[in-house]
């Protein structure tokens, strides 16, 4: 298949057509992603999240430009949220690495929360395994963490960076919000804005406690200015020096087991969806069922029961 | 014997018998009537009933503390504003005819348009500068440039208005170097350097360095100028970007008290004293077609601004506390549709400036909405002003509308508003900071926003382009610069890299290098020394670029 | 759900107007579109590049400082090169009427001047995806 060649061969074209294929929820999309599959699994995959306004896009500039340093090829997805009244969207977070747009290795993406079909998650994922095949070794996606849309996308990451700034508010919402949890290494931005020191310290006393039940060793919490590039040297040791210890230690692999099987689980519970979808037509039927619950001629799990048992029978499923 | 009733009884009164029975019958045009910036306005004003005591305290008299009437004591009885007309395009020896050509025509100061490149810093031979080279204004390279600009216009003659803002200190150290060619000394220099930073990052988007190296270069050329050149207006806070970008006239005033205080504070933190800078600062704002706003706007700003300097920063000096401003009508306003047009809107907003008390004016010709503007449109809207100044008769009196209730009233919510969001800004921790955080941008894009709306939709009516349009020929003689000039200031530029003394430019450039890396070394001395020797100017804001980094624009949308 | 029709607002050249850009990108947004916007600044080879990594159908430029004779060709021409003459290019701004037919010649599709209302542009867009 021509794309797939053009997107192992490094064809931007080819890679962001694509992409667009992956967006639109194209037929041909399926037979693309299991070509490519066998040649994914190399690249290394960074999820970067936290509030708007934290600047997560000038820490992914700063980023890429130091994996550029190390010779490494760079891909980001910019994630952002589309209007729920029009569905369009404005994509502005390449604005900030916009220098970098001319430099052949690095490809940068922007991608609008709503109108994928099969999930934004899956969406990004696919995306993934495409920039993976055509040989990008570090991946970032960067997205506002809110939202169980925004967890799954955050499980597609070898490593989550949650970014945290002070003065916000809503740095202790973001505790309760159990975003906590999806972090592997916390980055306190704008240093230099006061109270920096003491959110790092807010931030180690809440993981100090989450880390005394599980046991595990603390996550590393950072603080870098990415406006003024401070502090960005040591965070991208920090996460080299992760992802090395997660690699030794199992738990990289353990977390790719559980990507996968989440994947499958919803790979399959989308294509049973759809193949019931089309069987009972539900598109035609749902009026009548609903007319008869509302009649109090059947109730939801009873109908829903039967017209499963008929599907059954009538295939000689069983 | 009748009953005493107040006006506003009597008010009721007239609403009941005799306004009723015309609305009944014939309906206002519109539900709601609103100003130019969509302020509500209502049918009829009042007497306030303002107290003498109240009087004094927020209008006053022309030249007194809070300057609401004026800033001077005769205002256009003494003198007219200075009728100042920005030009600049192409090359230095095409502008200074044209400087020449105003001059002549009885303009009594120069303005100074610089193209692109210029205002970022760029020279021509930069690739950055492509297609830009003496488009919208002078392309200046080096001090060649700027010796060529001035041949023969005598700069203790003429005030200069420059519209510089990043690289202010190198283009004014150029026009120091060419005075002193002249014989000029600095202390006779007389005219103004726009080095307002903050509007850049709101509005006007020629910004090369981040906020706080910016906010130094201005400090610096504060310090420098209230020694060395005492009659030069060092800053022009500006509005007129801002309420270009689609602000409203609250916004606009807001907004640009709100930088003031920014740079104000700023000087004071790096310990100058308020009154050694603060009377040499100076504001511009826009003229719109709203008349009446426009007229209380400015008389508004001037209390505000008053009341800052006097309560805020303790300023003792009257001229620290009087607004001076430079006003241009708004070039937002003009439509490239029946250009013609553009004439009458010109001539309401020359009104409006006069009617408010500026110090100075610039008028746009009727072409700009469509190129840069004809010699002979320049001079029609030149005259615009000179009508206004010798035949309207609204120079006779000062400050005229003063007492309108409406006007009164106006000024009074304007400042209100104003007020309101100036605090708002402080809370956030200044200008700087609410700019940071994309507030000031987002509360200007949303009034643009609104107003475009409302042009689509019809609710607002501009004249020839939603209603009486007609069928139009292409408009001819249009002014173009001709492209094959960026060839022609590359080859000046490469002569002047080969005549000058390369050694000294490099032991200049270093020297500036070492200086801008310190935190408090004044840098003017050595920007102009650098400039004297023929550095180029991208060459000195190419260095500093390397010390201060460039700021990057936060999109909000 | 049909196709999500994206298109890249970019301002090539120095000046920083960017009202009408930022207007466009938001009314564009509202009536339904894939926006990116990239700034002020933006060098055509920029542009060229983000328009095939995002892989807009569509590139609107805006620019005011009179550089569009310059620019605005340099765009498609850098398009062709990269084998993606398929991306469709407009532009508006401060263009005299006169320049006009020169852009369209050199490929840009449709040119809307100061003023022109956003009904113009979407028709445009939808009419162009017909094709």
């Amino acid at each position: 298949m021509d794309l797939v060649d053009k997107v192992q061969s490094g064809s931007i074209r080819g890679i962001a057509r694509t992409i667009s294929l992956i967006e639109n929820n194209s037929p041909q999309k399926e037979d693309i992603i299991d070509e490519l599959y066998p040649h994914t699994g190399n690249a290394m995959v960074w999820g970067i999240t936290g509030p708007p306004g934290a600047g997560k896009s000038t820490l992914v500039d700063c980023l890429v430009k130091r994996e550029r340093k190390q010779g490494r090829r760079v891909a980001v997805i910019a994630i952002d949220p589309s209007s729920p009244y029009s569905g369009g969207a404005i994509l502005g977070d390449r604005v900030r690495m916009q220098k970098h747009s001319t430099d052949e290795g690095v490809y940068i993406r922007s991608m609008a929360s709503r109108g994928h079909l099969g999930g934004l998650s899956v969406a990004t994922g696919d995306a993934v395994k495409i920039l993976d095949a055509a040989g990008y070794e570090t991946i970032i996606i960067e997205t506002i963490g809110v939202g169980q849309t925004e967890v799954e996308i955050i499980e597609l990451c070898d490593i989550v960076l949650l970014v945290l700034v002070p003065g916000m508010g809503d740095e202790i919402q973001a505790m309760k919000a159990g975003v906590m949890e999806v972090g592997d290494i916390f980055v306190i931005n704008k240093k230099d804005r006061d109270g920096a020191d003491r959110l790092k310290t807010e931030v180690e006393y809440v993981l100090g406690i989450k880390n005394a039940l599980t046991g595990e060793k603390p996550n590393p919490v950072l603080l870098a200015s990415s406006k003024l590039d401070e502090g960005i040297d040591e965070l991208v040791e920090a996460i080299h020096d992760y992802l090395k210890k997660a690699q030794a230690t199992g738990r990289f692999e353990e977390k790719r087991r559980v990507r996968i099987e989440k994947e499958v689980h919803k790979i399959f519970s989308s294509k049973v969806h759809e193949l019931l979808n089309i069987h009972l037509d539900i598109e035609n039927n749902l009026g009548e069922w609903i007319s008869s619950i509302l009649n109090g001629e059947t109730a939801p799990y009873k109908l829903i029961k039967s017209k499963l048992n008929r599907f059954v029978k009538e295939n000689e499923i069983i | 014997m009748s009953e005493y009733k107040t006006i506003n009884e009597k008010k009721a009164d007239w609403e009941e018998s005799t306004l009723k029975k015309v609305l009944d019958r014939f309906p206002e045009q519109q539900e709601e009537f609103v100003t130019g910036s969509g302020h509500p306005v209502e049918r009829l004003y009042l007497p306030s009933g303002i107290s003498e005591e109240e009087y004094i305290e927020k209008i006053g008299f022309p030249g007194e503390y809070p300057y609401t009437r004026g800033v001077q004591p005769t205002m256009y009885r003494g003198r007219f504003w200075t009728m100042r007309q920005y030009a600049g395009f192409g090359t230095a020896e095409e502008s200074n005819q044209r400087y020449k050509y105003l001059l002549e025509q009885g303009q009594t100061g120069l303005s100074i348009a610089f193209d692109l490149p210029t205002q970022i810093g760029y020279d021509s031979d930069d690739s950055m500068s492509e297609g830009e080279v003496g488009k919208v204004g002078v392309a200046i390279d080096s001090l060649k440039d700027m010796e060529i600009l001035f041949e023969g216009i005598p700069l203790d003659k003429v005030s200069t208005s420059m519209t510089i803002n990043a690289p202010a200190a190198v283009l004014l150290a150029m026009y120091i170097a060419v005075a002193e060619k002249q014989g000029v000394t600095r202390d006779k220099l007389r005219g103004t350097i726009q080095n307002d930073i903050l509007k850049e990052y709101i509005a006007r988007g020629t910004y090369i360095f981040p906020p706080a190296p910016s906010m130094r270069l201005i400090n610096n050329i504060f310090e420098f100028c209230s020694k060395e050149v005492p009659k030069w207006n060092t800053i022009s806070i500006s509005g007129y970007h801002i309420r270009e970008a689609g602000s409203t006239a609250v916004q606009e005033i807001a907004f640009t008290i709100a930088d003031g205080i920014e740079y104000v504070r700023n000087a004071i933190g790096v310990g100058l004293d308020v009154d050694s800078f603060a009377g040499r600062l100076s504001f511009f704002f826009n003229a719109h077609n709203d008349l009446l706003e426009e007229v209380a706007k400015y008389r508004a700003a001037r209390r505000i601004w008053a009341r800052v300097m006097k309560e805020k920063f303790n300023a003792k000096k009257e001229k620290s506390m009087m607004m001076r401003f430079h006003t241009q009508t708004g070039g937002s306003t003009l439509t490239a549709q029946q250009p013609d047009n553009n004439i009458v809107r010109v001539t309401i907003q020359t009104l409006a400036a006069v009617l408010g008390g500026t110090q100075s004016l610039h008028t746009n010709s009727r072409d700009e909405a469509l190129a840069l503007p004809s010699q002979e449109s320049v001079m029609i809207a030149l005259r615009t002003q000179q009508i206004v100044a010798n035949e309207s008769g609204v120079t006779s009196t000062i400050d005229p509308l003063a007492g309108s209730y409406y006007i009164e009233a106006l000024t009074d919510r304007i400042a209100s508003e104003a007020w309101d969001y100036i605090e708002k800004i402080e809370t956030m921790g200044g200008m700087v900071k609410a700019i940071e955080k994309g507030y000031v941008q987002k509360e200007i894009q949303d009034s643009a926003y609104r107003y475009q709306r409302d042009v689509e939709d019809g609710n607002r009516i501009v004249v020839g382009v939603n209603k009486f349009t007609v069928e139009e020929e292409p408009p001819k003689g249009l002014l173009k610069v001709d492209p094959s000039l960026r060839t022609v200031q590359v080859e000046k530029l490469a002569r002047v890299k080969g005549e000058r003394d390369n050694v000294a430019v490099t032991a200049s450039l270093k020297a500036l290098k070492k200086g801008a890396e310190t935190e408090d070394e004044n840098l003017m001395p050595l920007i102009l020394d650098a400039v004297k020797k023929y550095a180029t100017l991208g060459e000195i804001s190419g260095i500093l670029r390397e010390v201060f980094g460039e700021f990057q624009e936060s999109i909000v949308l | 759900m049909a196709k999500a029709v994206r298109i890249l607002v970019a301002k090539p050249g120095l000046d920083g107007h960017d009202r009408g850009a930022k207007y466009i990108a938001r009314a564009l947004k509202d009536a339904g579109y894939e926006v990116i916007y990239t700034g002020i600044r933006q060098t055509p080879e920029s542009i060229v590049v983000t328009a095939i990594q995002e892989d807009v159908d569509f590139v609107g430029l805006s620019l005011l400082s009179g550089a569009h004779n310059e620019l605005f060709p340099k765009v498609v021409e850098l398009l062709r090169e990269k084998d993606a003459s398929d991306i469709i290019v407009f532009g508006g701004g401060v263009i005299p009427t006169e320049d006009i037919p020169f852009l369209k010649e050199k490929g840009i599709e449709a040119v809307f001047t100061q003023g022109t209302p956003i009904k113009e542009i979407t028709d445009f867009i939808e009419k162009r995806l017909e094709k």
